[in-house]
Protein backbone atom coordinates (compact mmCIF):
# COMPACT_ATOMS: atom_id res chain seq x y z
CA UNK A 1 0.00 0.00 0.00
CA UNK A 2 1.61 3.39 -1.26
CA UNK A 3 1.77 6.18 1.47
CA UNK A 4 -0.66 8.57 0.75
CA UNK A 5 1.37 12.25 1.06
CA UNK A 6 -0.98 15.38 2.60
CA UNK A 7 -2.29 17.54 0.43
CA UNK A 8 -0.01 20.60 1.13
CA UNK A 9 2.97 19.03 0.44
CA UNK A 10 1.73 17.52 -2.85
CA UNK A 11 0.49 20.74 -4.02
CA UNK A 12 3.93 22.91 -3.58
CA UNK A 13 5.74 19.75 -5.32
CA UNK A 14 2.99 19.06 -8.08
CA UNK A 15 4.03 22.95 -8.79
CA UNK A 16 7.49 22.90 -8.88
CA UNK A 17 7.89 19.74 -11.08
CA UNK A 18 5.52 20.90 -14.35
CA UNK A 19 6.53 22.97 -16.70
CA UNK A 20 6.12 26.79 -15.75
CA UNK A 21 2.55 27.54 -17.92
CA UNK A 22 3.17 31.56 -17.64
CA UNK A 23 6.75 32.47 -17.49
CA UNK A 24 9.17 32.43 -19.91
CA UNK A 25 11.84 29.94 -19.57
CA UNK A 26 14.09 33.08 -20.58
CA UNK A 27 12.30 34.80 -17.47
CA UNK A 28 13.08 32.19 -15.81
CA UNK A 29 16.85 31.55 -16.01
CA UNK A 30 18.09 35.25 -16.68
CA UNK A 31 15.52 36.69 -13.63
CA UNK A 32 16.95 33.57 -11.16
CA UNK A 33 20.58 34.21 -12.33
CA UNK A 34 19.62 37.86 -11.49
CA UNK A 35 17.69 37.24 -8.30
CA UNK A 36 21.25 35.55 -7.44
CA UNK A 37 23.42 37.46 -7.88
CA UNK A 38 21.49 40.51 -5.80
CA UNK A 39 20.99 37.77 -2.79
CA UNK A 40 24.08 36.46 -3.20
CA UNK A 41 26.18 39.84 -3.23
CA UNK A 42 23.68 41.13 -0.74
CA UNK A 43 24.70 38.70 1.79
CA UNK A 44 28.06 38.55 1.28
CA UNK A 45 28.24 42.36 1.52
CA UNK A 46 26.57 42.32 4.90
CA UNK A 47 28.61 39.74 5.98
CA UNK A 48 31.77 41.60 4.98
CA UNK A 49 30.19 44.68 7.35
CA UNK A 50 29.94 42.37 10.31
CA UNK A 51 33.52 42.09 9.69
CA UNK A 52 34.64 45.25 10.17
CA UNK A 53 36.57 46.94 13.39
CA UNK A 54 33.60 49.49 12.86
CA UNK A 55 31.11 46.89 13.54
CA UNK A 56 32.84 45.36 15.85
CA UNK A 57 33.41 48.64 18.11
CA UNK A 58 29.95 50.03 17.93
CA UNK A 59 29.40 47.73 20.97
CA UNK A 60 30.68 49.34 23.89
CA UNK A 61 31.29 45.78 25.59
CA UNK A 62 34.46 46.10 22.77
CA UNK A 63 34.61 49.87 22.63
CA UNK A 64 35.77 50.73 26.13
CA UNK A 65 37.45 47.64 27.36
CA UNK A 66 39.51 45.74 24.24
CA UNK A 67 39.70 48.36 21.93
CA UNK A 68 41.25 50.89 24.67
CA UNK A 69 43.42 48.01 25.24
CA UNK A 70 44.59 47.18 21.69
CA UNK A 71 45.56 51.48 20.84
CA UNK A 72 48.34 50.99 23.39
CA UNK A 73 50.02 47.67 21.80
CA UNK A 74 52.12 47.62 18.62
CA UNK A 75 49.02 45.99 16.50
CA UNK A 76 47.72 48.97 16.57
CA UNK A 77 50.44 52.32 16.60
CA UNK A 78 54.00 51.61 15.55
CA UNK A 79 56.89 52.42 13.33
CA UNK A 80 55.50 52.04 10.29
CA UNK A 81 51.81 52.46 10.62
CA UNK A 82 50.63 48.79 9.68
CA UNK A 83 47.90 47.35 11.76
CA UNK A 84 45.82 44.91 12.77
CA UNK A 85 42.02 45.36 13.02
CA UNK A 86 39.84 43.28 15.48
CA UNK A 87 38.72 40.77 12.61
CA UNK A 88 42.24 40.02 11.41
CA UNK A 89 42.80 38.30 14.15
CA UNK A 90 39.44 37.04 15.71
CA UNK A 91 37.82 35.77 12.63
CA UNK A 92 39.14 32.98 10.49
CA UNK A 93 40.09 34.58 6.97
CA UNK A 94 39.07 31.63 5.20
CA UNK A 95 35.14 31.49 4.31
CA UNK A 96 34.20 27.63 5.64
CA UNK A 97 35.82 28.53 9.11
CA UNK A 98 34.35 32.26 8.88
CA UNK A 99 31.00 31.13 8.63
CA UNK A 100 31.62 28.87 10.77
CA UNK A 101 32.84 31.25 13.48
CA UNK A 102 29.88 34.13 12.50
CA UNK A 103 27.62 30.58 14.11
CA UNK A 104 29.42 30.79 17.03
CA UNK A 105 29.29 34.76 17.16
CA UNK A 106 25.50 34.17 17.73
CA UNK A 107 26.05 33.43 21.22
CA UNK A 108 28.10 36.89 21.41
CA UNK A 109 24.62 38.51 20.54
CA UNK A 110 23.05 36.60 23.09
CA UNK A 111 25.18 38.02 25.72
CA UNK A 112 25.18 41.46 24.12
CA UNK A 113 21.25 41.44 24.60
CA UNK A 114 21.42 39.91 28.42
CA UNK A 115 24.52 41.94 29.48
CA UNK A 116 26.73 39.33 30.24
CA UNK A 117 29.62 41.55 30.15
CA UNK A 118 28.20 45.33 30.12
CA UNK A 119 30.12 47.04 32.78
CA UNK A 120 33.88 46.82 33.41
CA UNK A 121 33.25 44.65 36.47
CA UNK A 122 31.96 41.81 34.75
CA UNK A 123 34.14 41.99 31.78
CA UNK A 124 37.29 41.69 33.86
CA UNK A 125 35.56 38.81 36.14
CA UNK A 126 35.11 36.77 32.98
CA UNK A 127 38.24 37.88 31.20
CA UNK A 128 40.04 34.83 32.11
CA UNK A 129 37.31 32.20 30.58
CA UNK A 130 36.76 34.68 27.12
CA UNK A 131 40.65 34.55 27.10
CA UNK A 132 40.65 30.81 27.53
CA UNK A 133 38.51 30.27 24.76
CA UNK A 134 40.71 32.47 22.07
CA UNK A 135 44.05 30.62 23.12
CA UNK A 136 42.19 27.20 22.51
CA UNK A 137 41.00 28.57 18.92
CA UNK A 138 44.41 29.73 18.18
CA UNK A 139 45.91 26.91 19.80
CA UNK A 140 43.53 24.26 17.60
CA UNK A 141 44.45 26.02 14.11
CA UNK A 142 48.15 26.29 14.81
CA UNK A 143 47.78 29.99 15.19
CA UNK A 144 46.48 30.76 11.98
CA UNK A 145 45.29 34.15 12.48
CA UNK A 146 48.68 35.03 13.24
CA UNK A 147 50.33 33.46 10.67
CA UNK A 148 48.19 35.22 7.81
CA UNK A 149 50.38 38.51 8.29
CA UNK A 150 54.07 36.59 10.51
CA UNK A 151 55.33 33.63 8.15
CA UNK A 152 57.98 31.24 10.02
CA UNK A 153 59.66 31.31 6.47
CA UNK A 154 59.77 34.90 6.03
CA UNK A 155 61.35 35.39 9.44
CA UNK A 156 64.48 36.57 9.46
CA UNK A 157 66.06 35.70 12.74
CA UNK A 158 69.23 37.63 12.17
CA UNK A 159 67.31 40.60 12.29
CA UNK A 160 65.70 39.81 15.88
CA UNK A 161 66.85 40.08 19.47
CA UNK A 162 69.39 37.81 20.08
CA UNK A 163 66.55 36.50 22.53
CA UNK A 164 63.65 36.22 20.27
CA UNK A 165 66.20 34.38 17.47
CA UNK A 166 67.49 31.70 19.97
CA UNK A 167 63.50 30.88 21.47
CA UNK A 168 62.19 30.96 17.51
CA UNK A 169 64.66 28.39 16.20
CA UNK A 170 64.32 26.43 19.36
CA UNK A 171 60.15 26.06 19.86
CA UNK A 172 58.99 27.70 16.44
CA UNK A 173 61.05 26.44 13.43
CA UNK A 174 60.71 22.86 15.15
CA UNK A 175 57.26 22.77 15.46
CA UNK A 176 57.23 22.24 19.04
CA UNK A 177 55.00 25.30 19.97
CA UNK A 178 52.74 27.32 18.10
CA UNK A 179 52.55 31.52 18.40
CA UNK A 180 49.94 31.53 20.77
CA UNK A 181 51.85 29.71 23.49
CA UNK A 182 54.58 32.15 24.02
CA UNK A 183 52.76 35.69 22.24
CA UNK A 184 49.46 35.95 25.49
CA UNK A 185 48.25 38.62 25.81
CA UNK A 186 50.33 40.68 23.02
CA UNK A 187 47.17 43.10 21.84
CA UNK A 188 45.28 42.90 25.23
CA UNK A 189 45.93 43.00 28.71
CA UNK A 190 45.64 39.25 29.87
CA UNK A 191 43.57 38.21 32.59
CA UNK A 192 44.71 36.35 36.27
CA UNK A 193 47.82 34.36 35.06
CA UNK A 194 47.90 31.96 38.04
CA UNK A 195 48.77 28.76 36.50
CA UNK A 196 49.34 29.48 33.12
CA UNK A 197 52.89 28.72 32.88
CA UNK A 198 55.14 30.42 29.62
CA UNK A 199 55.03 28.68 26.32
CA UNK A 200 58.77 27.96 26.72
CA UNK A 201 58.68 26.24 30.23
CA UNK A 202 58.04 22.57 30.03
CA UNK A 203 55.09 21.99 31.70
CA UNK A 204 53.81 23.96 29.06
CA UNK A 205 54.82 20.84 26.23
CA UNK A 206 51.99 18.68 27.65
CA UNK A 207 49.05 17.77 25.12
CA UNK A 208 46.17 19.98 24.50
CA UNK A 209 45.69 24.15 25.40
CA UNK A 210 48.92 25.61 26.98
CA UNK A 211 47.61 25.87 30.54
CA UNK A 212 44.45 23.89 30.14
CA UNK A 213 44.14 21.70 33.43
CA UNK A 214 43.84 18.18 31.24
CA UNK A 215 47.45 18.88 30.38
CA UNK A 216 49.07 18.48 33.78
CA UNK A 217 46.78 15.03 34.87
CA UNK A 218 47.98 13.26 31.84
CA UNK A 219 51.28 13.26 33.59
CA UNK B 1 35.93 106.75 36.22
CA UNK B 2 35.03 103.50 37.73
CA UNK B 3 34.37 102.73 33.99
CA UNK B 4 37.91 103.47 32.97
CA UNK B 5 39.72 101.55 36.04
CA UNK B 6 37.66 98.61 34.81
CA UNK B 7 38.85 99.01 31.28
CA UNK B 8 42.49 99.28 32.41
CA UNK B 9 42.21 96.26 34.90
CA UNK B 10 40.69 94.28 31.70
CA UNK B 11 43.47 95.03 29.89
CA UNK B 12 45.89 93.94 32.22
CA UNK B 13 45.76 90.06 31.51
CA UNK B 14 46.41 91.16 27.95
CA UNK B 15 49.45 93.40 28.77
CA UNK B 16 50.92 91.40 31.46
CA UNK B 17 52.84 88.83 28.68
CA UNK B 18 52.77 91.73 26.16
CA UNK B 19 55.50 93.60 28.90
CA UNK B 20 57.03 90.71 29.97
CA UNK B 21 57.87 89.56 25.65
CA UNK B 22 58.97 93.26 24.91
CA UNK B 23 61.67 92.67 27.52
CA UNK B 24 64.31 90.78 24.69
CA UNK B 25 67.03 88.71 25.17
CA UNK B 26 68.04 90.31 28.39
CA UNK B 27 64.78 89.34 30.59
CA UNK B 28 64.49 87.01 33.47
CA UNK B 29 65.79 83.16 32.42
CA UNK B 30 64.70 80.18 33.31
CA UNK B 31 67.75 78.94 34.93
CA UNK B 32 67.21 75.12 35.10
CA UNK B 33 69.33 71.97 34.45
CA UNK B 34 66.79 70.66 32.91
CA UNK B 35 65.99 72.92 30.12
CA UNK B 36 67.74 75.15 28.03
CA UNK B 37 68.57 78.49 28.96
CA UNK B 38 64.81 80.37 26.95
CA UNK B 39 62.75 82.98 27.89
CA UNK B 40 60.03 81.49 29.76
CA UNK B 41 57.51 82.87 27.45
CA UNK B 42 58.71 80.64 24.36
CA UNK B 43 58.48 77.38 23.96
CA UNK B 44 61.17 75.01 23.49
CA UNK B 45 61.94 71.93 21.14
CA UNK B 46 61.64 69.45 22.69
CA UNK B 47 64.88 66.93 21.48
CA UNK B 48 63.56 63.79 19.46
CA UNK B 49 63.08 60.65 21.65
CA UNK B 50 65.86 58.73 22.37
CA UNK B 51 66.19 54.93 20.78
CA UNK B 52 65.91 52.52 23.38
CA UNK B 53 69.27 49.72 24.11
CA UNK B 54 68.05 46.55 23.18
CA UNK B 55 71.30 44.71 22.31
CA UNK B 56 70.85 42.23 25.13
CA UNK B 57 74.60 42.96 26.62
CA UNK B 58 74.65 42.79 30.04
CA UNK B 59 75.87 46.20 31.63
CA UNK B 60 78.36 46.55 34.72
CA UNK B 61 76.80 47.89 37.79
CA UNK B 62 78.24 51.42 39.17
CA UNK B 63 78.37 49.90 42.59
CA UNK B 64 77.47 46.68 43.90
CA UNK B 65 73.79 47.53 45.48
CA UNK B 66 73.11 49.01 42.18
CA UNK B 67 69.88 47.41 40.71
CA UNK B 68 71.12 45.72 36.89
CA UNK B 69 69.36 47.78 34.18
CA UNK B 70 67.63 46.13 31.47
CA UNK B 71 69.16 45.88 27.95
CA UNK B 72 66.45 44.60 26.11
CA UNK B 73 63.17 45.71 24.87
CA UNK B 74 60.00 46.04 27.21
CA UNK B 75 57.50 47.77 25.58
CA UNK B 76 53.81 46.29 26.04
CA UNK B 77 55.63 43.95 28.68
CA UNK B 78 52.82 43.47 31.40
CA UNK B 79 53.40 44.03 35.02
CA UNK B 80 50.57 44.11 37.29
CA UNK B 81 48.40 42.00 39.92
CA UNK B 82 47.00 39.26 36.52
CA UNK B 83 50.50 38.53 35.48
CA UNK B 84 54.43 39.55 35.38
CA UNK B 85 55.97 39.50 32.32
CA UNK B 86 59.67 39.80 33.37
CA UNK B 87 59.39 36.45 36.03
CA UNK B 88 57.89 34.44 32.73
CA UNK B 89 62.15 34.33 32.25
CA UNK B 90 63.55 35.50 35.09
CA UNK B 91 62.05 33.50 37.86
CA UNK B 92 64.24 30.19 38.61
CA UNK B 93 61.91 27.70 37.17
CA UNK B 94 61.94 29.17 33.92
CA UNK B 95 65.43 30.41 33.72
CA UNK B 96 67.04 27.42 31.66
CA UNK B 97 64.93 27.56 28.58
CA UNK B 98 65.50 31.14 28.14
CA UNK B 99 68.74 31.40 29.38
CA UNK B 100 67.77 34.40 31.24
CA UNK B 101 69.39 35.33 34.93
CA UNK B 102 67.57 34.59 37.33
CA UNK B 103 66.51 36.97 39.50
CA UNK B 104 68.51 37.52 42.93
CA UNK B 105 67.73 35.30 45.89
CA UNK B 106 67.83 38.77 48.31
CA UNK B 107 64.27 38.78 45.97
CA UNK B 108 62.37 35.75 47.90
CA UNK B 109 63.08 37.58 51.40
CA UNK B 110 60.17 39.18 52.87
CA UNK B 111 60.90 42.15 54.88
CA UNK B 112 61.06 39.73 57.96
CA UNK B 113 63.60 38.10 57.04
CA UNK B 114 61.45 35.08 56.08
CA UNK B 115 62.86 32.82 53.01
CA UNK B 116 59.62 32.34 50.72
CA UNK B 117 58.94 30.07 47.94
CA UNK B 118 58.49 32.85 45.51
CA UNK B 119 59.18 36.19 44.88
CA UNK B 120 58.56 38.34 47.86
CA UNK B 121 55.91 40.89 47.21
CA UNK B 122 57.70 43.83 47.98
CA UNK B 123 59.81 43.20 44.87
CA UNK B 124 56.94 42.01 42.62
CA UNK B 125 57.12 44.91 41.00
CA UNK B 126 60.27 44.64 38.77
CA UNK B 127 60.34 47.95 37.03
CA UNK B 128 60.67 50.36 40.08
CA UNK B 129 64.18 49.70 40.69
CA UNK B 130 65.10 47.66 36.92
CA UNK B 131 65.04 50.08 33.85
CA UNK B 132 65.72 50.06 30.41
CA UNK B 133 68.05 52.57 29.05
CA UNK B 134 68.06 54.84 25.96
CA UNK B 135 71.01 56.47 23.94
CA UNK B 136 70.16 60.05 25.50
CA UNK B 137 72.95 61.87 26.40
CA UNK B 138 73.84 63.08 29.88
CA UNK B 139 72.18 66.31 30.43
CA UNK B 140 74.72 67.38 32.97
CA UNK B 141 78.06 65.67 33.50
CA UNK B 142 78.55 62.94 35.61
CA UNK B 143 81.36 62.90 38.20
CA UNK B 144 80.69 59.55 40.03
CA UNK B 145 83.65 57.33 40.42
CA UNK B 146 83.70 53.35 40.85
CA UNK B 147 85.45 52.09 44.35
CA UNK B 148 87.75 50.96 42.45
CA UNK B 149 89.00 54.37 40.89
CA UNK B 150 89.08 55.41 44.71
CA UNK B 151 90.81 52.61 46.01
CA UNK B 152 93.62 53.23 43.22
CA UNK B 153 93.75 57.00 43.16
CA UNK B 154 96.81 58.10 44.70
CA UNK B 155 97.07 59.33 47.94
CA UNK B 156 97.38 63.08 49.14
CA UNK B 157 99.49 61.78 51.59
CA UNK B 158 97.27 63.04 54.46
CA UNK B 159 97.44 66.83 53.26
CA UNK B 160 93.73 67.52 52.91
CA UNK B 161 92.29 67.33 57.19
Amino acid sequence: MRLKLPEFLLRPWRTLSSPSRYLSLGFLTLGGFAAGVLFWGGFNTALEATNKENFCVTCHEMNTNVYEELKQTIHFTNRSGVRATCPDCHVPHEWTDKIARKMQASKEVWGKIFGTINTRDKFIAMRRELAEHEWARLKANNSLECRNCHSAESMDITKQGARAARVHEAYLFTGQRTCIDCHKGIAHQLPNMEGVPPGWSETASGKGTIGHWLAGAEE
Amino acid sequence: MRAYHLAVLAALPCLIPALLSAQGPDGPRIDSPFRSPIQFTDEATPPPIPADVTDDRRVARNYPEQPPVIPHNVRDYQLNLNTNRCLTCHSRQYTEAVQAPMISITHYVDRDGQTLGAISPRRYFCMQCHIPQTVAQPLVPNTFHDIDSMISRPSDGGAAK
